[in-house]
């Protein structure tokens, strides 16, 4: 059943970062309700300040200004909030300890938790988190970090999230580093993520497409604000922000025009 | 066990640890073999080299085979004491510094630059000098140690300060290990490699410094140590009397010891990579 | 006579322990003047040795096993790395890196970084006179010459730290560019902006061929002329924009092209689907298919036939199966 208060909501939030003069604003009075099982997205280009939301969001940093409440409360000790509030980060090369084996990090993770499982019901968790991305166990046996591919990284980083199952997952460009055949894959996950564990899923991308693909809503972000939120298809269909048209225009995408040179001295696929 | 076999496909670490090896057997094993004894004399003052007496024997008839073993132990001895104690407290200050930041940083950072500035060999004069009576080998070991951990500090620091950032540490942190965990586990084996070649560093410099403070006459009273030997030499004038046997085994002792590990530091430095581990 | 002649290359790198791993395979092309050339694969492919095999450079580990690279007739092999920075990068083949900021040293400026680069190439050049040129070179190119070039790179944005790269290497007007995932670390806006300026510069002639890598089909598909899908160190397909995107004949070009996404009118319901599995271990001998392990439509004999490239509709494919 799903939780009456909204998981995240936002009432005027703002970050500053520095003071006086240098005072750079990286939120500004942002305010939003993300409700529960929800896949939302934050699209924005860099500097946009959907990294710094998504840092809120993970309890790393606290707004300057306004109130950011999880599921009707402020957030107050990181490591409690953690419990329920998982992230998956950008690089996935960089974030395993190349000195241990991917399974020992994968059960290391338990470790959040309040009471740990037993160690027979942590192993049944890895080896089914591995399947769950697809993963035969045997695959990354006594494997160490430097020696899967990016694609592999990131769905042991998936794993991970299926294996403790948060309440609430921060993936945080989980697509970027990865290749473009590979990125179908993670996405799926995040959907099965919420399909099967009920999960909350923010996902900050800079790339509409895929936020179309996965989200229930999509936020758009620009210098700071939200300028535009709704359901995928009217946002990316019928777009009424200007940043949310460019957003839309830049992606090289198969069917229609994208650079449309206006000075079309040569052709770019003049050949031969 | 792979690095080590790793290593020794490196031809400059199997000349290193082979030599480095070879002094350790030395130290251990030659009494099995040759009778090593310090107190009898055994002859007349700076008898020259014979069967008997393989280096003939010192200013007061002692075997210099025996003080050369013995001193050979004592000076491993004082370079391992000295190169543990630099060596796990300038790792330790540094990790914790750069990890930590903030005014912890600061106050490490401080004394570090303290220790930096100051001359280790200087301080080792004062304090050996000062210490007429018990001026024991673990002593001066000790001495060294402390005061030659800043540059390891440093650089452990400025190592861990980088690494702090990374994302296996936030997600160590998510994993909810606290800072003594994050340190020693995700922090350490990033510079495990660095401080054990380090630690190889700075046992060199130990014996080196032990060799040097002993022989201007502030050694240990204790014992005998290759800088004693040569200590004693020049005294007795036996540079200028010809007699080669009461100085250059020991200088070549010294030398082939501290060249081995020199050796061995730098030819660890590709394979200690663990990118390349496969 | 083509400007640029890639004749049957292969690379290999050694390991510590002196094994060899083929990374690039029997790669061959040739260029036109005024072409632009897109090279897609996925990470692991070889894409980034067949550069360094293209400009001539080869630091160890990577050293050619055989084949040449002709620019304009000339071959550029058997040089010292040193001689291929003083005599053929820059002039005759210019190279944009893909992170910008690796590629700036942090402590200069812009402007510096600039007269380096023609100060290495031509000696006793007057510095101010080389200030000038680049003020001039800089407005001409559309950038704001004087914020720009008074900058550390620091000081500016990824996406205009991207372009001073790309205008400080192709400062002498180099015959070929070669671009290896020029975007690949920019948002899609900033994407698009250097995209611009990569093809402003193009129109204003201050180079005209190019080699643009990445693993993003649907770039290359508004950036090249013609597209080799690369995979395990060799070309798979080698067709126009039109044959390899709209009408991909090899297994794997297909597979790719199943797996991209993209957020138009009934995209959402269209699953994509990844590849599965890895690319083959290139430090073994490979028999049969690179493909074939992860190929959907394999057949008994393909993981023992090495295939060929033939010639299927018009492109060169390299599978006994397509049609």
């Amino acid at each position: 059943m799903p939780n009456e208060k909204p998981v995240f909501s936002a009432a005027g939030v703002s970050r500053v970062f520095g003071h006086g003069k240098k005072a750079v604003t990286a939120l500004d009075n942002v305010s939003f309700h993300i409700a529960d099982q929800e896949i939302v997205s934050l699209v924005g280009g860099s500097g946009c300040g959907k990294s710094v939301l998504a840092k809120i969001m993970l309890g790393l940093i606290t707004p300057t200004a306004g109130q950011f409440l999880y599921r009707g409360n402020p957030i107050g000790d990181a490591r409690e909030h953690w419990r329920e509030v998982q992230p998956v980060f950008q690089d996935p090369f960089s974030c395993f300890n190349q000195f241990f084996s991917i399974r020992s990090q994968l059960k290391a993770s338990f470790g959040i938790l309040n009471t740990r499982p037993s160690r027979r019901e942590m192993e049944e968790r890895v080896d089914h988190a591995l399947r769950a991305v697809n993963i035969e166990p045997p695959e990354i046996e006594g494997k160490y970090p430097f020696e899967l591919s990016g694609g592999q990284m990131q769905r042991m980083l998936l794993a991970r999230i299926f294996a403790l199952r948060p309440r609430v997952l921060i993936a945080d460009e989980p697509t970027s580093m990865v290749d473009a055949c590979v990125r179908a894959n993670i996405l799926d996950y995040l959907m099965k993520l919420k399909e099967e564990l009920g999960m909350t899923i923010v996902f900050i991308t800079h790339d509409i497409g895929l936020a179309y693909y996965v989200s229930d809503r999509i936020f758009i972000m620009h210098h700071g604000r939200i300028v535009e939120h709704g359901p995928p298809d009217r946002v990316t269909m019928h777009p009424e922000n200007e940043h949310t048209v460019k957003l839309l225009d830049d992606i090289p995408s198969i069917h229609k025009d994208w650079l449309s040179r206006t000075n079309v001295s040569r052709k770019p696929g003049a050949v031969h | 066990m792979k690095i080590f076999l790793n290593l020794l496909k490196t031809p400059a670490f199997c000349i290193g640890f082979g030599l480095f090896v070879a002094t350790i057997l030395v130290a251990a094993l030659f009494p099995l073999f040759y009778e090593v004894d310090i107190s009898t004399r055994v002859g007349l003052p700076y008898m020259h080299p014979s069967r008997d007496h393989w280096l003939g024997t010192d200013h007061l008839g002692l075997d210099m085979v025996s003080l050369l073993v013995h001193g050979l132990r004592a000076s491993l001895y004082v370079g391992f004491l000295a190169g543990i104690i630099a060596t796990v407290t300038g790792t330790l200050l540094g990790m914790y510094a750069g990890f930590k930041g903030g005014l912890i940083d600061d106050i490490i950072t401080m004394i570090t630059n303290l220790f930096i500035v100051i001359p280790p060999f200087v301080v080792l004069v004062l304090i050996s000098s000062s210490l007429k009576e018990g001026r024991s080998l673990a002593l001066i070991g000790l001495i060294i140690g402390c005061t030659s951990w800043s540059w390891t500090a440093r650089a452990v620091r400025a190592q861990a300060s980088s690494l702090k950032s990374r994302d296996h540490i936030a997600l160590a942190r998510v994993n909810g290990y606290r800072t003594f965990g994050i340190v020693v586990l995700h922090i350490l084996p990033y510079l495990l490699s660095y401080v054990f070649m380090v630690f190889i560093l700075q046992t060199a410099t130990g014996i080196l410094s032990e060799a040097s403070i002993s022989m201007i006459g502030l050694g240990p009273y204790d014992t005998i140590s290759l800088g004693t030997i040569l200590n004693q030499a020049m005294r007795n004038e036996a540079l200028g009397d010809g007699v080669w046997w009461a100085f250059m085994p020991a200088t070549i002792l010294i030398t082939v010891t501290v060249f081995a590990l020199y050796v061995i530091n730098t030819s660890m430095e590709g394979v200690f990579n663990p990118r390349l581990r496969k | 006579m083509p400007i640029f002649e890639v004749d049957n290359l292969h690379l290999h790198y050694l390991t510590r322990f002196k094994d060899r791993i083929h990374a690039v395979s029997g790669v061959s092309f040739a260029m036109e003047k005024g072409e632009v050339f897109g090279i897609a694969g996925e990470s692991g492919c070889g894409k980034s040795t067949l550069v360094n095999g293209c400009m001539g450079l080869f630091i160890p580990p990577l050293y050619p096993t055989s084949g040449e690279v002709r620019v304009a007739g000339e071959s550029i092999m058997g040089r010292t790395p040193d001689d291929v920075r003083r005599n053929v990068l820059g002039r005759k083949v210019a190279m944009i890196p893909q992170g910008a900021f690796n590629s700036l040293n942090p402590t200069r400026k812009i402007k510096d970084l600039a007269a380096d680069m023609i100060a290495s190439h031509e000696n006793g050049a007057n510095r101010s006179e080389i200030y000038e040129r680049l003020r001039e070179r800089f407005a001409r190119i559309g950038m704001q010459a004087d914020t720009v070039l008074n900058a550390f790179p620091i000081e500016l944005t990824a996406g205009m730290r991207q372009r001073c790269v790309i205008a400080i290497s192709t400062l002498l007007d180099p015959q070929m560019v070669i671009a290896d995932e020029p975007t690949s670390a920019l948002d899609v806006t900033t994407q698009k902006s250097v995209i611009r300026m990569i093809f402003d510069l193009l129109d204003k002639g201050i180079f005209s061929t190019m080699i643009f890598i990445t693993h993003e089909l649907p770039l290359l598909r508004h950036v090249a002329g013609r597209i080799a899908v690369m995979y395990a160190g060799q070309f798979v397909e080698v067709g126009t924009t039109e044959q390899v995107v709209f009408d991909p004949r090899h297994p794997y070009t297909q597979a790719l092209m199943g797996a991209m996404l993209s957020a138009e009118p009934g995209q959402k319901q269209k699953k994509p689907v990844a590849i599965e599995g890895a690319p083959p271990n290139l430090a073994l001998p490979i028999h049969g298919c690179r493909f074939a392990e992860r190929c959907p439509v394999a057949r008994a004999d393909c993981v023992s036939t090495e295939q060929e490239i033939r010639t299927v509709a018009g492109r060169e494919v390299r599978c006994a199966y397509a049609e």
